[in-house]
């Protein structure tokens, strides 16, 4: 356990980004998002959620998939050997870290994802503990402590002047060796303030709701009548599942310059009536009720069935603060039963 | 070192059939010259064509015949009017095979009922190919095929040739609009299959076609005493991985790519409706 006066911390970007491409959460404009640190640039450690999800340090919103070239024979050129920058990701918060556990099971599952796999492994995710959970914020739902990340390499607790940070992998206890002459040695009273930290944020919760048996409960929720009325807000923008750290459906497409080009693979959404619309005129979820049931069925039950019983959710709330409509999965989860068992 | 799932083999279309007017018969083999993949009867493959696009197709050959692939492609969308365009010789992607192929050896021993339309008569191709190249270890072999007309029939020299020629094989063709050069029956598959009326004894069937055909084909099996257990069926969805990751042809928690695009009655009747 180490740690660091939070006035050090240009010190400490500086460091870092020598270990590898920094990038931490950086306000401008109003926006906080994840961006690479370059000298002067100071990360913005209070704000809970980027705009937009880190999953792209790993799924790229856009990414070449291969190349193509017509010589005298066709020449397929696979690029994803060339992904995987060294990268050092600062400040996710513990439910972006527990999404990308949700990620892997896709994009590691097989066949393994290789550009997927190359990044994952060349980058060191540091996760940032939350303080006070927005009113948003549900991730205990799904068994996540807004101040703690297990699956993230290294743990940074915000102790009010100092940053400790806590080495949970092999690969975190590496990057932390690499710092010493920045870092000091954190005491059993450091400790103890961090275990406050992460007891306080439990207790700052207000939004509680429970998924407990969900999963089952929607077996058989195909066909309720409650789809008929949720869906007519729903305006296809698309927004919800831009935004989700865990949605992780894509599309490919080319694109072609002469004798050659490239094919993309592109973030798509469930949410667009052309995501299912086949070339012969059939589609099978034709209106807007079939694809808003296969967002929530998906993240509830789906995915739980095909995963180990996990949800598709981390409760990060990004869908619930910015759906244009307020189609709120907390009323779904509570609509069907999940219980509220706090205040 | 591992590799990228989504790059595909280059591939040289080595011929070119015409099979109606608008379903062309493409044979695919190995740019340098070796297999390009072993592959079960119903299982399927990304074609690419540069740089229009790719497109998950049901693989119509037989792994019995070695060397190749082919393919039976309507002319549909953007990619297929494409195709339809190119000569032998021209160089493509193939990746696969991709989904879970007709349960051989469930099937063996049994009477086989194929029952197809138009187009689909390309998956249940691959299959009827593969049991009667192993003719010994299927029992009778009954093919229901209709088309809109006569010229919509695909694969002609095996239905009027090579299939009906063979011990325990039998053909029965309907067209749905009759015509001066068709002497057959007239009329839909479904009804065309109730006036034959097979015996489900002994036997499994194995039906594609389009939804509005299988939809009655499978109301007049249940009537016709079938067992879902032994009613085989393919679905298709649109895909754009063919891995399970891209997120677009599950039905409930089932992916067509990985536990299709085979499925029996009984487990199609535990998913939702929703294909």
């Amino acid at each position: 356990m180490k740690k660091i006066a939070k006035t050090k911390l240009q010190e400490l970007w500086q460091r870092l980004s020598a270990e590898g491409a920094l990038h931490l959460p950086v306000r401008s404009d109003r926006v906080v998002e994840f961006v690479r640190w370059q000298e002067d640039v100071s990360a913005d450690l209070d704000a809970l959620n980027a705009f937009l999800p880190p999953k792209k340090y790993f799924y790229p919103q856009t990414e070449t998939v291969l190349k193509y070239q017509f010589e005298d024979t066709l020449q397929l050129t696979d690029v994803s050997s060339l992904a995987g920058e060294k990268t050092i990701l600062f400040g996710v918060r513990p439910c972006d870290a527990a999404a990308f556990s949700l990620m892997d099971k896709v994009y590691l599952g097989e066949p393994v994802d290789e550009a997927y796999r190359r990044r994952r492994e060349s980058t060191v995710v540091i996760a940032l503990g939350c303080l006070e959970p927005e009113e948003t914020c549900f991730c205990l739902a799904f068994d996540i402590d807004p101040g703690k990340a297990p699956g993230a390499d290294l743990l940074a607790a915000d102790t009010g002047t100092e940053l400790v940070f806590i080495a949970q992998s092999s690969k975190g206890e590496e990057l932390l060796a690499k710092l010493n002459g920045v870092l000091q040695e954190a005491t059993s009273g450091d400790e103890n303030k961090v275990k406050d930290a992460q007891e306080r944020a439990r207790e700052k919760y207000v939004t509680r709701v429970s998924v407990h048996g969900l999963a089952e409960k929607l077996d058989t929720f195909f066909d309720s009548v409650y789809w008929d009325r949720l869906y007519r807000r729903c305006i296809a923008c698309g927004t919800c599942t831009y935004l989700c750290p865990t949605c992780h459906c894509f599309d490919l497409q080319e694109y072609a310059a002469g004798r050659s080009g490239e094919r993309i693979r592109c973030w798509d959404a469930c949410m667009f009536p052309d995501f299912t619309q086949m070339a012969g005129g059939h589609n099978p979820r034709p209106t807007q009720k079939e694809r808003v049931r296969q967002r929530f069925m998906h993240k509830l039950n789906y995915f739980p069935r095909q995963h180990g019983g996990e949800y598709a959710c981390v409760g990060c709330g990004r869908c619930v603060r910015q759906c244009p409509v307020h189609l709120d999965i907390l009323e779904v989860i509570r609509e069907m039963g999940g219980a509220v068992d706090g205040r | 070192m591992a590799v990228n799932p989504l790059l595909p083999q280059v591939a040289v279309v080595t011929d070119v059939r015409r099979e109606t007017p608008d379903v062309k018969t493409f044979r695919v083999e190995a740019a340098d010259g070796g297999e390009l993949f072993a592959y079960r009867p119903g299982q399927c493959a990304m074609v690419s064509l540069f740089p229009v696009g790719e497109a998950l197709f049901s693989i119509t050959s037989s792994p019995t015949r070695i060397g190749f692939l082919e393919f039976s492609i309507k002319e549909t969308g953007m990619l297929t009017r494409a195709l339809h365009e190119i000569e032998p010789g021209t160089e493509i992607g193939v990746r696969g095979p991709y989904g879970n192929g007709f349960p051989v050896e469930f099937l063996r021993g049994k009477d086989l009922l194929f029952i197809g339309g138009g187009i689909a008569l390309a998956p249940l191709r691959s299959l009827i190919n593969y049991c009667l190249d192993n003719r010994d270890d299927y029992g009778r072999v009954d093919i229901i095929y209709g088309a809109r007309s006569s010229r919509d029939l695909v694969q002609r020299e095996e239905l009027f040739v090579n299939w009906p020629r063979l011990r325990d094989t039998a053909v029965h063709l309907t067209v749905d609009v009759r015509s001066d050069d068709w002497e057959g029956n007239v009329g839909f598959v479904p009804a065309f299959l109730e006036q034959l009326n097979p015996v489900p004894e002994g036997k499994a069937t194995i039906t594609c076609g389009p939804p509005v055909m299988i939809k009655f084909v499978l109301q007049s099996l249940a009537k016709m005493g079938y067992q879902p257990e032994n009613v085989i069926t393919t679905l298709e969805m649109k895909m754009k991985c063919g891995i399970g990751k891209c997120g677009r042809c599950n039905i409930g928690d089932k992916y067509v790519c990985r536990s299709g695009p085979v499925f029996t009655l009984a487990e199609l009747q535990k998913l939702p409706n929703e294909y």
